[in-house]
């Protein structure tokens, strides 16, 4: 996949507002549907963004109070795959410290959250993270 | 730009049907739990959410349901779901959700389930 070349990008710069995870779920669907993904894998690269969104939204803490988005599809003669990455400047965060949730843990437990990264992980064929004192960026893709 | 979720409610055979439209976010999801609260209250112990029009959700929204499951286990009730898109079903058993809550295609497969 690091072979393949870029044949559309496009950037996209959030504010941390309400909701606004389902703007960079609409520039998704429109980069997907471009290249011809089914639909059913579309819907789930809509998942995967609105939990990165929000993810970013939460734990950043970012001064910037914005997150910044590129989608771009990959492939040399035709698209092969869509690549989201979802970038921040804030806190970051150790992703090796990240551990599983299970709901059996979860029910009766006051924290019921910490699902995000796992549901990226079930929608995306691969997720990247890196994290530092300058902030995360999280890399995912999908093949068509 | 905040994406309001409409709730319905029905009484079907026994059976508490939430319909939902649009967006299971956090606020979503604590509407979810407040419907479902006073249903609860009132001595429904079989709730079924019809998510015939959600096409999107977050994991807030769904952590919110959890609650959910939580008290339908207090009072040893039942709670399930119908009408899940593919990536929603996907989600549900990523959270685990299918271990607590009946997962069923339609309304009619889940009445016939859980219905008196």
């Amino acid at each position: 996949m690091a072979d393949e070349g870029i044949m559309r990008e496009v950037t996209l710069t959030l504010p941390i507002a309400a909701d606004m995870e389902i703007a960079a779920t609409k520039t998704a669907t429109a980069m997907a549907e471009s290249m011809d993904m089914a639909a059913d894998k579309v819907d789930e690269v809509r998942m995967a963004v609105v939990e990165a969104c929000i993810n970013a939204f939460e734990h950043s803490h970012t001064e910037e109070g914005k997150i910044f988005l590129t989608f771009a599809v990959l492939g040399d003669d035709e698209a092969e795959s869509l690549r989201i990455t979802v970038r921040d400047s804030g806190q970051g965060f150790v992703p090796e410290d990240i551990v599983e949730s299970k709901i059996g843990d979860k029910i009766h437990s006051e924290s019921k959250r910490g699902w995000g990264l796992q549901i990226m992980r079930g929608m995306m064929d691969t997720v990247e993270i890196e994290s530092g004192k300058d902030g995360t960026r999280v890399v995912m893709t999908k093949a068509r | 730009m905040t994406e309001s979720l409409k709730l319905e409610i029905e009484r079907r055979d026994g059976v508490a049907v939430v319909y939902t439209e649009g967006y299971i976010n956090n606020l979503g999801g604590e509407e979810i739990a407040r419907v479902a609260d006073t249903l609860i209250k009132d001595g429904h112990k079989v709730l079924l959410l019809n998510l015939r029009g959600t096409k999107i959700v977050n994991s807030i929204g769904i952590s919110i349901l959890i609650e959910i499951i939580e008290k339908m286990i207090e009072i040893e009730g039942r709670l399930a779901f119908c009408n899940l898109t593919p990536t929603i079903e996907k989600t549900f058993h990523i959270m685990g959700l299918a271990q607590y809550a009946g997962i069923f295609a339609d309304e009619p497969a889940a009445l016939a389930e859980l219905a008196n």
